[in-house]
C-alpha cells in the first residue's frame, strides 16, 4: 500500500515542469471535486468558486488508500480550505496538504491555474 | 545562573523540563538535558503505533526548535557515566565534565529480560526502545521471506499485550506466553483475565498462561520455547516484555541510596540521599514502589520542579494506579485496589458471556464506599466510578446501579451531575487537572470556550479519556453565569438545526449558499452543509439530486460507499414482500456487474462492488423492472420491517406485510434528522421485532398499538408505547405528527430515541402535542406530511431521465475508465475488498 502513496508528493508552483492540462472549467464540478487521470496517478480537483479559488491534491486519502477525496465534500476550517474524506470523515488542508483533525498523515497537493477557460495541474515529471 | 542538569530525555524528563519552564522564578535557571538515544523524547506510551505507519518524528513529544525557543540544551547519544557529588559535577562518555547546581536522574529503566537459557539467541528481542522495534521489524521481515508465521511474546501483562498487537500488525501470529495463572496480573482478577482472554483468543492471538519457559529451543536463532512440563511452542521471534528494570547504575557508581531491588530511594520532594540531586519517573523509588506509569512520572516532574524552584509541593502519600485503556480494541480498567477481599468488603460482579463483559466494584459492606474495580469489555462507566471512589463519594441505595445502571427505569447517569464533585476531584489524570481548576478558568474568565480550557490547562490532551467530563464542567460552568450554552450545528453557523430549519422555512431558502450568505460566515463544511440538505429536503421534499454538492458522499451518488470506494445498492422491497420475478431480476442484476449479494437486516437484498460508473447501468435495469431506490444511503426511512401477517400465519391478528408495504410507501424518501426504521407485527409474538424501531406496530384485540423511539444500534432501546387500539387512520394521523416533529425539532444525527430522551417533558408532553393538539398545530403537521408524501419520486429515476444528471457518475473527469486502485479477493462462493492493511 505505501507505493501508492510514494507516487504523491507535494509540488510547490514553482517547481512545476510540467503543466497538464486536466481539461475545461466546465468539466468540473463547482465547490466539489473531480478527478483527473495523470499517468499512473489519480488527482482531485476543487474548484471554490466562492472564493474563486482552485485546488488540486491526490486523490488517496492517506488513511486507509482509497482513492475517494475527490468524491468528499469541500469546506473551510478556520477560512482554510479543506476536504473531507467521505471514508471516515477526516479531514485536510488543501493549502499545505496537513490533517485538520490532528492527525498525523497528510496528503500531498499540487499547483493549479486556470488559463482562460482551461485548467492545468503542475507536476514535476 | 543557576545550573539544571537532566539526566534522560523520555517523557517524563521532557515533562520536567515542560512543568519547569511554565513556573514563576525559572528566568534565574538554565537547563541542559543529556539522553543516551539519538532522537529528542518520543511518546514510549504509543509506542506500538509505530508498527502502525507512524514515523518516529510522529511521536516525538517536541520539537527542535522547542529546545532553543525556550532557552534549554539538549544533548542526545551522550551518556551520563559518573557523577562527582562533592564537585557537583558529571563526566559524560565523551569525557566531557559539567557543572551542576541541581541533578535530575530521569533515567527511566530498561526491559527486565529473565535469566532463562537461550535468550541471547538470535530473533529474540526486547520491547522497548524505537532501536528495539526497528530491529524486531526487520527480523520479522526476515523471517516471513522464509514461510515463518509464528511469533511469542513473552509477558502477558500491558506492554506485554501491546507487543503483541505490534507482532500481529507485523503479520506474525502471536503467541502470549504468560507465567501468571492470568492476564495482566497486576490489574485483574481472574474472572476478568478470563474474559479479556477470550475476546483476544476470537483475534487468533494464543494465550499461554501458568507457563515457565525452561530455554529457549533453536541452535544460532530461536526455534521455538520450552516450558516446564516438557511443552514445545515452535516459534521464529520472541519478544521480551516482563517488566521493567530502573536504570539506577548511574545513581550506584554515585554512592546514592538505592532499594534492594532496584531503584534510586526519594523522598516526598523527589530527594534522593543527596539533597541537590532528584530522581523521577521509572527510576524513582518512591514508598518502596517504583511506578510504571506515565501519571505518576508526571507528578514527580512536578514536584521536583516545584522543589528546585523552592515551591512546596510534595507527592502524594499513595499513588493512584488506576489505568483505562483499549488492548488490541478490548477496553480494560481498573482502579483503587481491585482484588481486596476480606470481611468488611463485598465485591458485586457482573459477567456476560455473550457480549464479553464484566465488571467488578469492591464496596465495604455498609454498602457505603467503593474502594477498587475492574472493567472489561465495556468500560464507559469508569470515569463515573473513578470519580466516586476517589472522592469518597456516596453511593447509590443499590451498590450495583453503579454497574449494572439504575433499573427503575429512571435512567441517567449514577453519577448524576459531574458538577457534584468536589473542586479537588482530579478530572484529567494524566495532566492532573481538577475540577476547581477548569470551573475556575471559565470563573476567572481566563476561558470562554471549551478549547480554551484545553489550551490553558491541558486537560484532555493526555489519553482523552475524561473529555466528556471535561465539556460537561465547561458547559455547566457556562451555564451558571448566565451565558447561552447552545449546540450550535459548526463554526459555519451560530444556530442549531430547529433554528436553522425555521430560518430556511420563513425565508424559503432554496440554495445552501443563500443559507450560507444571510447566516453564516466561510466556506461551509461536511458538518452543516449535509444538515441544510436535509432541511430542504425535509421542507420541499427536493430529492438529493436538486443539491449534489451540498449532500453527504452517500446522498451525492445515491449509494452506500464501502470499504474499497466502490459502492452497495439497494432496491426498495416495501415490507420485505417479492415476488419470485423481481428477486431474479436483483440475482441477474448481480451476475451481470458480478456484485457481492446479502440479504439485509431489513428485509432486503444489498448489492456490493458496483463501480460508480457502473451504478446508471445497473438502476436501469432495475427500474425498468420495476424497482425504485431503496434509499439506504440516506437519512431517510429505510425499510418497514414485518411478519408474514394473518394472510399465512395460524396466530395473525390482522395483515401485517400489507400495513408495513402501506407504510412504507407512505414515509419513503422523506429526508429526516437520522435515518428511520419501522416495524409491524401481527402479533404479540412480535416477529418483526417492531419495538426495537423508531416505529413499531403491534396487532392486538381491537386495533393496534403504536410504539415509537425505539432502536437497535449502539445503544439498543426499546419504543415505548404511544396509543393503544387504534385504527389503522389514527395510526397514520399519529404518525404523520409523530414524525413531522420530530423533523422539525431534532438535532442533526439524532435518532428518535435520544430525542425523545431529550425532550423536556418527554412522553407525556409529546402526548400531549401530537394527541391532544396542546399547541394547536396537528393540522399544520398533518398538511406538512401530506405534501411530503404527493411530491414523492424516485431519485434514481430522475437521474436516468436527465442525462446532465450522469455526469457525476465518472471516476474521472478527463477518462472513462473505472478506479483501476480497486481490486477484489474471493470470499467463500463470492468476493470481497482487498483488505485494509
Amino acid at each position: 500500500m505505501e507505493e501508492i502513496l510514494n507516487q504523491y508528493e507535494t509540488v510547490h508552483p514553482n517547481d512545476a515542469k510540467i503543466w497538464f492540462k486536466a481539461g475545461k472549467i466546465s468539466d468540473f464540478p463547482t465547490n466539489r471535486g473531480g478527478c483527473i487521470k495523470y499517468k499512473n496517478k489519480q488527482i482531485a480537483i476543487f474548484n471554490f468558486t466562492r472564493r474563486n479559488e482552485w485546488y488540486a491534491c491526490q486523490n488517496a486519502c492517506p488513511h486507509k488508500m482509497e482513492m475517494v477525496l475527490a468524491r468528499g465534500m469541500t469546506g473551510s476550517a478556520d477560512d482554510i480550505p479543506k476536504i473531507a474524506c467521505p471514508m471516515h470523515k477526516k479531514t485536510f488542508s488543501l493549502v499545505d496538504g496537513s490533517n485538520l483533525n490532528g492527525e498525523d498523515y497528510k496528503i500531498a497537493t499540487y499547483p493549479i491555474k486556470v488559463v482562460e477557460d482551461e485548467v492545468f495541474v503542475g507536476f514535476l515529471d | 545562573m543557576i545550573r539544571v542538569i537532566v539526566v534522560g530525555n523520555g517523557m517524563v524528563g521532557y515533562k520536567f523540563c515542560e512543568k519547569f519552564i511554565a513556573k514563576s522564578g525559572q528566568e534565574k535557571y538554565q537547563i541542559t538535558v543529556f539522553g543516551e538515544e539519538p532522537r529528542r523524547a518520543y511518546d514510549r506510551v504509543h509506542l506500538s503505533e509505530y508498527f502502525g505507519g507512524k514515523t518516529a518524528d510522529d511521536l516525538s513529544l517536541s520539537t527542535s526548535e522547542w529546545y532553543a525557543e525556550n532557552n534549554i540544551t539538549l544533548n542526545t547519544s551522550e551518556l551520563i557515566i559518573d557523577i562527582n557529588r562533592e564537585d557537583k559535577t558529571i563526566r559524560t562518555h565523551l569525557e566531557k565534565t559539567h557543572t551542576y547546581d541541581y541533578l535530575v536522574l530521569a533515567t527511566g529503566s530498561s526491559a527486565f529480560v529473565p535469566p532463562i537459557d537461550g535468550v541471547e539467541k538470535e530473533g529474540v528481542f526486547v520491547y522497548r526502545t524505537i532501536e528495539d522495534l526497528d530491529a524486531i521489524m526487520a527480523y520479522a521481515k526476515k523471517i516471513k521471506q522464509k514461510g515463518a508465521t509464528e511469533a511469542a511474546v513473552l509477558g502477558g501483562g500491558l506492554l506485554g499485550l501491546e507487543a503483541a498487537k505490534a507482532v500481529r500488525d507485523l503479520g506474525l501470529n502471536p503467541h502470549v506466553v504468560e507465567f501468571a495463572p492470568r492476564l495482566m496480573p497486576r490489574q485483574l482478577d481472574k474472572g476478568a483475565s478470563d474474559m479479556l482472554q477470550s475476546k483476544i483468543e476470537e483475534l487468533n492471538i494464543g494465550i499461554h498462561l501458568n507457563k515457565a519457559t525452561q530455554y529457549i529451543d533453536g541452535k544460532e536463532s530461536i526455534t521455538g520455547m520450552m516450558f516446564a512440563n516438557d511443552e514445545l511452542l515452535k516459534v521464529d521471534m520472541l519478544v521480551i516484555s516482563a517488566g521493567i528494570k530502573p536504570r539506577d547504575e548511574l545513581a550506584r557508581v554515585s554512592g546514592l541510596e538505592v532499594g534492594l531491588r532496584g531503584g534510586v530511594v526519594v523522598n516526598n520532594q523527589m530527594q534522593t540521599s543527596d539533597p541537590s540531586i532528584f530522581a523521577i519517573g521509572e527510576v524513582a523509588l518512591y514508598n518502596q514502589n517504583i511506578y510504571g506509569l506515565v501519571a505518576p512520572g508526571y507528578e514527580m516532574a512536578d514536584v521536583a520542579a516545584e522543589q528546585i524552584l523552592n515551591g512546596t509541593k510534595t507527592m502524594r502519600e499513595t499513588i493512584d494506579m488506576s489505568t483505562q485503556l483499549k488492548l488490541i480494541g478490548v477496553e480494560v480498567a481498573s482502579f483503587g485496589d481491585p482484588f481486596i477481599e476480606n470481611n468488611d468488603v463485598t465485591a458485586i460482579v457482573y459477567e456476560n458471556k455473550l457480549s464479553g463483559i464484566y465488571k467488578r466494584i469492591n464496596v465495604t459492606k455498609d454498602s457505603k464506599t467503593l474502594l477498587g474495580g475492574i472493567l472489561v469489555g465495556d468500560s464507559s462507566d469508569y470515569n463515573s466510578l473513578f470519580q466516586i471512589y476517589s472522592n469518597a463519594m456516596a453511593l447509590p441505595k443499590n451498590p450495583e446501579d453503579l454497574i449494572l445502571g439504575s433499573r427503575d427505569g429512571s435512567g441517567g447517569s449514577t453519577l448524576g451531575s459531574a458538577m457534584d464533585l468536589p473542586d479537588t476531584a482530579v478530572i484529567c489524570s494524566c495532566e492532573n487537572v481538577t475540577k476547581g481548576a477548569i470551573c475556575c478558568s471559565i470563573l476567572d474568565e481566563s476561558c470562554s470556550t471549551l478549547s480554551d480550557v484545553v489550551k490553558l490547562t491541558k486537560a484532555t490532551s493526555g489519553c482523552g479519556g475524561c473529555k466528556p467530563m471535561v465539556s460537561d464542567l465547561v458547559k455547566a460552568t457556562q451555564k451558571s453565569l448566565g451565558k447561552e450554552v447552545k449546540d450550535v450545528i459548526c463554526e459555519h453557523f451560530n444556530y442549531n438545526r430547529q433554528e436553522l430549519f425555521d430560518l430556511v422555512k420563513i425565508n424559503k431558502y432554496e440554495n445552501y449558499y443563500d443559507v450560507l450568505d444571510h447566516h453564516g460566515t466561510g466556506d461551509g463544511c461536511e458538518v452543516c452543509k449535509p444538515v441544510v440538505a436535509s432541511i430542504f429536503s425535509s421542507i420541499y421534499n427536493d430529492t438529493a439530486n436538486k443539491h449534489v454538492t451540498t449532500q453527504d458522499t452517500n446522498d451525492r451518488f445515491l449509494a452506500n460507499i464501502q470499504r474499497n470506494g466502490t459502492y452497495s445498492v439497494v432496491p426498495r422491497v416495501a415490507g420485505g414482500e417479492i415476488t419470485a420475478e423481481k428477486l431474479i431480476v436483483i440475482g441477474e442484476v448481480a451476475k451481470q456487474f458480478d456484485l457481492y449479494t446479502k440479504i439485509t437486516g431489513a428485509q432486503r437484498v444489498d448489492l456490493f462492488g458496483a463501480h460508480l460508473n457502473d451504478l446508471p447501468k445497473i438502476w436501469k435495469i432495475l427500474i425498468d423492472n420495476g424497482f425504485e431506490s431503496g434509499h439506504a444511503y440516506g437519512k431517510s426511512l429505510r425499510a418497514v420491517k414485518s411478519c408474514v401477517g394473518n394472510a399465512w400465519c395460524r396466530y395473525g391478528m390482522d395483515d401485517s406485510a400489507g400495513f408495513a408495504i402501506e407504510l412504507e410507501n407512505r414515509y419513503k424518501g422523506i429526508r429526516s434528522p437520522h435515518k428511520l426504521k419501522g416495524g409491524v407485527s401481527a402479533c404479540i409474538r412480535e416477529c418483526a421485532e417492531a419495538r426495537g424501531k423508531d416505529f413499531g406496530l403491534i396487532a392486538v384485540e381491537g386495533g393496534w398499538n403504536l410504539y415509537i423511539a425505539g432502536n437497535g444500534g449502539a445503544n439498543p432501546k426499546h419504543a415505548v408505547l404511544l396509543a393503544e387500539q387504534i385504527d389503522k387512520e389514527t395510526v397514520i394521523k399519529y404518525m404523520d405528527r409523530f414524525l413531522m416533529y420530530y423533523i422539525r425539532t431534532a438535532g442533526p444525527l439524532i435518532r428518535t430515541s435520544t430525542w425523545l430522551e431529550k425532550l423536556d417533558g418527554g412522553l407525556d408532553y409529546l402526548k400531549e402535542v401530537i394527541i391532544e393538539d396542546s399547541l394547536g398545530i396537528c393540522d399544520t403537521l398533518e398538511a406538512e406530511m401530506q405534501t411530503l408524501v404527493n411530491t414523492f419520486e424516485c431519485e434514481w429515476k430522475q437521474v436516468l431521465e436527465k442525462p446532465r444528471l450522469l455526469k457525476r457518475f465518472n471516476h474521472f473527469v478527463n477518462s472513462d475508465e473505472k478506479d483501476d486502485n480497486v481490486v477484489f479477493v474471493p470470499l467463500r462462493d463470492q468476493k470481497m475488498p482487498k483488505a485494509w492493511t
